[in-house]
């Protein structure tokens, strides 16, 4: 082979090489199939109190891992219910989330998350009676939690009992046995604060923590918080 | 009488460079010293962020003249030593590349001297700084004066700590995906997502895990531990200054890694007295719900929160203390 073949083909292979590496790092560096963002920011005036509805499901019932618990939410436009866990929120402003938990529960690995935490007032109501302690290890336990941890917030999840009738494909009507839950509390300045469920409800995986606890949009996401 | 001048030559060369070496080393080191020191991460804002932003600053004022030596050689021969310029031939091979044995044995015997004080003077510092803030595992051997009682205690309920009166403070950092919580024991066990801790006291954190392995990274306290499961990691340090501290897992642990971070403060000790009395009595609720303390739990057997789910069996109740679960059955 000449020189200048040679020099083509060892050029040629190098950019092979940069080439494979680049989308290697690129594949690893891409958060999956993060989903969309449900945008709250316009669904009422500037300045007013926003209203979060979302609900827990023991499995989506659909797409890839039909059995793996998510959380979804309602789209404020459109009134469906939306399998996206990154929300816009905007700054400064006061989130009215309403949960619609329809797993059952367990003794929580960890009492800490059966605490509100970082909520107004530091409480949270279940089926309209207000609570700021559960005690996971009596009842129905607790199924799941939502927390931002950047906010020091937490509110445990109480589970349906394990006996009802439960819901397996989401999204789930309130026929199906379920708990509501309410809490309130106001957004920071702008910003991405990750969400997540402290309970390890990853049936199957090591620890429970993997699953839908390890991939986006089931348990965890983003408050994408917005001017 | 050629071979004289050689030989007087080469000292020419060695004093020249020798004289250049000294005056930019000394003063690299007393730059550094002076206006970069008090500078170097961590900070003072305990014993052992001060202890080792001395120990770094003290590395480097070692390293710097090696840095410089090498430099000023390589600059030095390049400028006397130019082929292109003085037309004097290629140094290699011949005489001028044979090798210098009194240059060897100076070379051999300065850099091991410097390394075998290096390896002394860290090995004294860790033992002097009771680990440097370093996790020392289950049994640590450095423990400040105080630290074994205050720790016995916390295990009997019989901790106490307040202001002034030098007691070692012990403090549980719990790791789980994808947060750190902390107990304190010598308030009735309650557990918080905050970290606030007294200034001028000797805090002995007991660092373990809930799931799998984290490491618990307190940077400005210059306070590093591993957080196994089922493992007590102690590490030590003393609190000197107010201020706020960043905590970060530095173990790679699972998809919110990056988001296990969190601040903590370090209070007046009335300050510390108030918050943990509030948070005490805030949490008692809570705290009643909590296990016992212990310096490590295993996850819960009992049900959907439990360790592993191999297609719906549950793992064996163990016999050690079970962190919010029912308690081991008998």
């Amino acid at each position: 082979m000449s020189m200048r073949g040679r020099l083509a083909t060892v050029l040629g292979l190098f950019l092979v090489a940069v080439g494979l590496i680049v989308w290697s790092v690129a594949t690893f560096l891409s958060p999956g199939v993060p989903g969309g963002v449900i945008d709250f920011t316009k669904a009422q005036a500037a300045g007013q109190p926003v209203n979060l509805t979302i609900q827990s499901v023991g499995s989506i019932g659909t797409g890839d891992h039909p059995t793996w618990v998510s959380y979804l939410a309602k789209n404020p436009t459109t009134g469906k219910w939306v399998h996206d866990t990154t929300w816009k929120l905007p700054a400064n402003t006061v989130i009215n989330v309403t949960v619609l938990q329809y797993d059952s529960g367990s003794p929580l690995r960890n009492q800490e998350w059966g605490q509100v935490q970082g909520t107004i007032g530091d409480t949270a109501t279940l089926n309209g009676a207000n609570f700021s302690v559960y005690n996971s290890n009596t009842g129905n336990g607790v199924g799941h939690t939502f927390a931002v941890p950047a906010l020091n917030l937490s509110v445990p999840m109480v589970g349906v009992s394990s006996s009802a009738t439960v819901c397996g494909v989401a999204p789930c009507g309130t026929s199906f046995a379920h708990n509501t839950e309410t809490f309130s509390f106001k957004t920071p300045g702008p910003g991405n604060y990750s969400w997540q469920c402290f309970v390890p409800c990853g049936l199957g995986y090591l620890f429970g923590n993997g699953g839908g606890m390890s991939t986006q949009n089931y348990m965890g996401g983003f408050l994408q918080v917005v001017r | 009488m050629s071979s004289e001048n050689s030989m007087k030559n080469e000292t020419n060369h060695l004093r020249k460079m020798t004289t250049i070496w000294v005056i930019l080393s000394l003063a690299a080191d007393l730059l550094f010293w002076f206006w970069v020191g008090p500078h170097v991460p961590p900070g003072t804002m305990t014993s052992t962020a001060k202890s080792n932003q001395f120990d770094f600053t003290f590395l480097v004022l070692f390293a710097l003249p090696v840095l410089i030596g090498v430099w000023v050689y390589l600059g030095y021969a390049i400028v006397t030593w130019s082929a292109k310029r003085d037309n004097v031939p290629e140094p290699i091979g011949g005489e001028v590349a044979r090798s210098n044995r009194k240059a060897q044995v100076s070379w051999i015997t300065i850099t091991s001297i410097v390394v075998l004080f290096l390896a002394g003077f860290g090995t004294v510092a860790v033992i002097n700084d009771h680990g440097s803030g370093g996790g020392e595992g289950p049994n640590p051997i450095w423990n400040p004066g105080g630290a074994s009682k205050a720790e016995a205690a916390a295990l009997t309920s019989n901790a106490s700590w307040s202001p002034n009166s030098n007691q070692v403070l012990p403090v549980q950092v719990i790791a789980q995906q994808w947060k750190f919580t902390y107990r304190y024991p010598t308030f009735g066990g309650f557990e918080s997502s905050e970290l606030i801790l007294p200034v001028g006291t000797t805090v002995a954190f007991n660092v373990t895990s809930l799931d799998v392995i984290h490491s618990f990274w307190a940077y400005q306290l210059s306070v590093k531990a591993d957080a196994n499961p089922q493992v007590n990691d102690v590490a030590y340090t003393d609190t000197k200054q107010l201020g706020n501290f960043t905590v970060r897992c530095s173990e790679l642990c699972g998809l919110w890694h990056g988001s296990m971070f969190n601040y903590g403060k370090v209070v007046s000790q009335s300050d510390f007295m108030n918050w943990a009395k509030t948070t005490e009595s805030a949490n008692a609720a809570n705290t009643a719900n909590l296990p016992p303390f212990a310096w490590t739990y295993v996850p819960d057997a009992n049900g959907a929160a439990g360790g592993y789910y191999p297609d719906g069996t549950v793992t064996p109740y163990s016999t050690v203390e079970v962190y919010g679960s029912k308690q081991p059955a008998s």
